[in-house]
């Protein structure tokens, strides 16, 4: 773009801002968050940039710990109390939008088509009932993280590439006592964390099935891809015994500790493990099977609750666009290490071939979200097929034809079927 | 005003200042326990998500429940609490309170130790027992079992040990209380039973059984209705100690408390969440009711 066209546009936006903060005087909006170091510290930050450049518009800013967020939220809002923009998990989408806590997107602030065209396809899950209800800031998608000293000491070279690398590495970084106890795991299972994902959006396509129908209210993982799936997954407890569930309480303290060679994450938790002294890792992108890679991207997005109205509405909406701005996203990346949702923003070179950010912005080409009708009982689904296969030997097909039914309930009472 | 205040009786007065007194707790109890309680009954009835349209759907939201096997497991977990978290929670406290009452050097700083569990904060308390229960090379449990060369065991992550490993801190915390109480029931035997046994020839063992035991009869009672309804309501050991707050593994530790606060506050199902209250609120009745019954028996 010809600069001074550049100075042109910033004017007229700048002017129009200056008209509309005219108009909306001495606005008070909240936003409500959930606590974690980062976001917090991001959001003062792109608080502070938008007042000033909306004189006459504040935001109040509040967050508190993520296990009472829901609640909190949901009970506030249904008292006509809360936050104007509220910062909600896209698998919540349902939930919320079902429970009227959050109202649908003018298309005259955000216009579909610009959605549509500058996004990444995958917030295109915001989209019920020809309605935009939510938009993300930040996307993010997994990968794998591995002790490069512990790889050194088992002389590994370099991350697995494939499924079956994957699993003769962690047999080869798993050390035990004598009484065959884990002093260290080769990979840290955690059902609890992000491995519900991996199973469901990246083992079961690489093993050639789908986890749910296309129009996404059927359960379809109870195939035989599945059942691989599951299996490829349990195997590392159960028949390899290179990794316990759940050991050293969780996968990424394990990892943190220097007790497990390799675990699954997100790029948020960069930070934490970058603070971890003494902890030389390195990060790689999910392997692969025959020839294909997939990955799961989810993401956080801003959406403006039903109790914002007249010119709270406005000023939300305001809010809401500075969040989703090229600005706001360089700026989130940078502070809280999660990915642009623009591919124009995320997709640089300079980002692309970072050493921590690559990899994840790699597998964000070739990542599938999860369409969420609630997300806490689906991830549960995954969690006791889990423990029926390590903990009671159950067979992976059976299992998952018991669970599947589960699941499929909650579509069915979802879906009105 | 004064006119009709100066010609009530000296007894009118003082009920009347008796139930201006008893209002306070009375409008209380009325607003924050009595309302809300029958507000359940009507809202069991209801097909509601907090913010939504209320529907009425009648005994539907029974009728789901009855028919969801998790909920017959959910049911018979917490009866298992209840029925061996009583027993063997009063059993150590009787025993420690028996002993107890027999020194006097040190006793109160005993008792003290034993009392401390019940005034920590249960989810800090629970949060430590989950450590322990890890498995090696951090869990205390499994450190000490090393020790005497015994296998590691699952503890948390076993569907069988779970529940009785998160009753354990439940029974530890309790156990304070149930000390006091029962010292204080000893305590309230008259001394001349004592001695008029011992001079007849009683052994130890024969007081416990034919007087002890008996007098504190009422005491008993009252523990074992207070503790049956605290373990019938177990929710926050369950709540820290089970992964991701679950109550699992598959299922095996979730007490209805805690089913009832999924239904409420994940999955915003507020007329089942109320359904599931007013059964429990029925089954605690029972317990109640039992309790009145064997009292009057023994007066």
């Amino acid at each position: 773009m010809k600069k001074w066209l550049k100075s042109a546009l910033a004017l007229a936006v700048g002017g129009t801002s200056l008209l509309w903060s005219g108009m909306v005087q001495a606005v008070e909006i909240e936003y409500w968050q959930y606590t974690y170091a980062s976001r917090v510290e991001a959001i003062d930050k792109l608080i502070q940039n938008f007042e000033a450049a909306n004189p006459g518009v504040t935001v109040k800013h509040t967050h508190f710990p993520y296990a009472d967020y829901r609640k909190k939220v949901a009970i506030a809002v249904s008292a006509g109390d809360g936050p104007d923009v509220v910062q909600l998990y896209y698998g919540w989408l349902n939930d919320y939008r079902e429970g009227g806590l959050i109202q649908p997107l003018s298309s005259s602030a955000f216009p579909h088509a610009a959605i549509e065209e500058n996004f990444f396809p995958m917030v295109t899950t915001m989209k019920v009932d020809g309605e935009y209800w939510g938009l993300p800031t930040a996307v993010r998608s997994l990968a794998l993280f591995w002790n490069k000293d512990m790889f050194a000491e088992a002389g590994l070279s370099g991350p697995p590439e494939t499924l079956d690398e994957m699993v003769d590495y962690a047999k080869k970084l798993t050390k035990k006592d004598a009484d065959g106890n884990y002093l260290s795991v080769g990979f840290a299972v955690d059902t609890d964390g992000q491995d519900h994902h991996w199973w469901r959006e990246v083992l079961i396509r690489l093993y050639g099935g789908q986890p749910y129908s296309d129009d996404g209210e059927k359960v379809i993982y109870q195939s035989d891809a599945g059942a691989k799936a599951l299996k490829y997954l349990t195997d590392f407890e159960a028949t390899h015994k290179v990794g316990a569930n759940g050991f050293m309480n969780r996968g990424q303290d394990a990892f943190a500790a220097g007790k497990a060679g390799m675990v699954l994450d997100g790029s948020f938790r960069i930070s934490k493990f970058v603070k971890q002294e003494g902890l030389n890792f390195a990060i790689s992108e999910l392997p692969g099977h025959n020839g294909k890679r997939y990955n799961f991207s989810s993401y956080w997005v801003n959406g403006i609750s039903s109790k914002a109205d007249g010119e709270k509405k406005a000023a939300a909406e305001k809010f809401l666009q500075y969040l989703t701005s090229d600005e706001a996203m360089q700026l989130w990346l940078d502070t809280v290490g999660e990915l642009p949702a623009k591919p124009a923003v995320a997709l640089v070179d300079a980002n692309k071939t970072h050493p921590l950010y690559g990899p994840f912005i790699r597998g964000l080409s070739y990542a599938n979200a999860t369409a969420f009708v609630s997300e806490k009982p689906q991830r549960q689904a995954l969690i006791d097929a889990y423990d029926m296969v390590v903990l009671q030997g159950a067979d992976p097909a059976a299992a998952l034809a018991k669970v599947a039914k589960d699941e499929q309930e909650v579509f069915d009472e979802f879906f009105g079927n | 005003m004064t006119d009709f205040w100066n010609r009530l009786t000296i007894g009118q007065k003082l009920a009347i200042t008796a139930w201006l007194f008893l209002s306070i707790p009375l409008v209380f109890y009325i607003t924050i326990r009595f309302y809300p309680t029958f507000e359940a009954f009507y809202v069991s009835t209801l097909k509601w998500n907090l913010l939504g349209a209320k529907k009425a759907i009648g005994f539907k939201n029974y009728i789901k429940i009855f028919a969801d096997e998790d909920f017959w497991l959910v049911l018979w977990n917490t009866i298992k609490y209840a029925f061996v978290g009583v027993p063997v929670s009063m059993l150590i406290a009787f025993v420690i309170a028996y002993w107890l009452n027999e020194i006097t050097f040190g006793h109160d700083f005993i008792r003290a130790m034993y009392f401390i569990p019940f005034l920590t904060t249960a989810v800090a308390m629970a949060w430590v027992w989950r450590w322990f229960y890890q498995p090696l090379p951090i869990g205390y449990f499994n450190i000490m079992l090393s020790w005497f060369g015994v296998a590691q065991q699952p503890f948390l992550k076993s569907v069988t040990q779970a529940l009785y490993a998160i009753m354990a801190p439940a029974v530890w915390a309790g156990l304070g209380f149930q000390i006091v109480i029962f010292i204080a029931g000893i305590r309230a035997i008259p001394k001349s039973y004592f001695e008029a046994a011992e001079i007849d020839g009683a052994g130890r063992w024969q007081i416990l059984r034919e007087i002890t035991l008996p007098a504190l009869k009422p005491t008993i009672i009252f523990l074992t209705v207070v503790s049956t309804i605290g373990f019938l309501r177990i929710f926050d050991q369950v709540y820290t100690m089970s992964a991701d707050s679950a109550g699992g593994p598959l299922n095996s530790t979730k007490p209805l408390v805690l089913m009832i606060y999924e239904y409420a506050f994940d999955e915003f199902k507020l007329g089942r969440a109320s359904a599931l209250t007013v059964i429990l609120f029925l089954i605690l009745l029972v317990v109640s009711l039992v309790q009145l019954w064997l009292m009057r028996k023994h007066k």
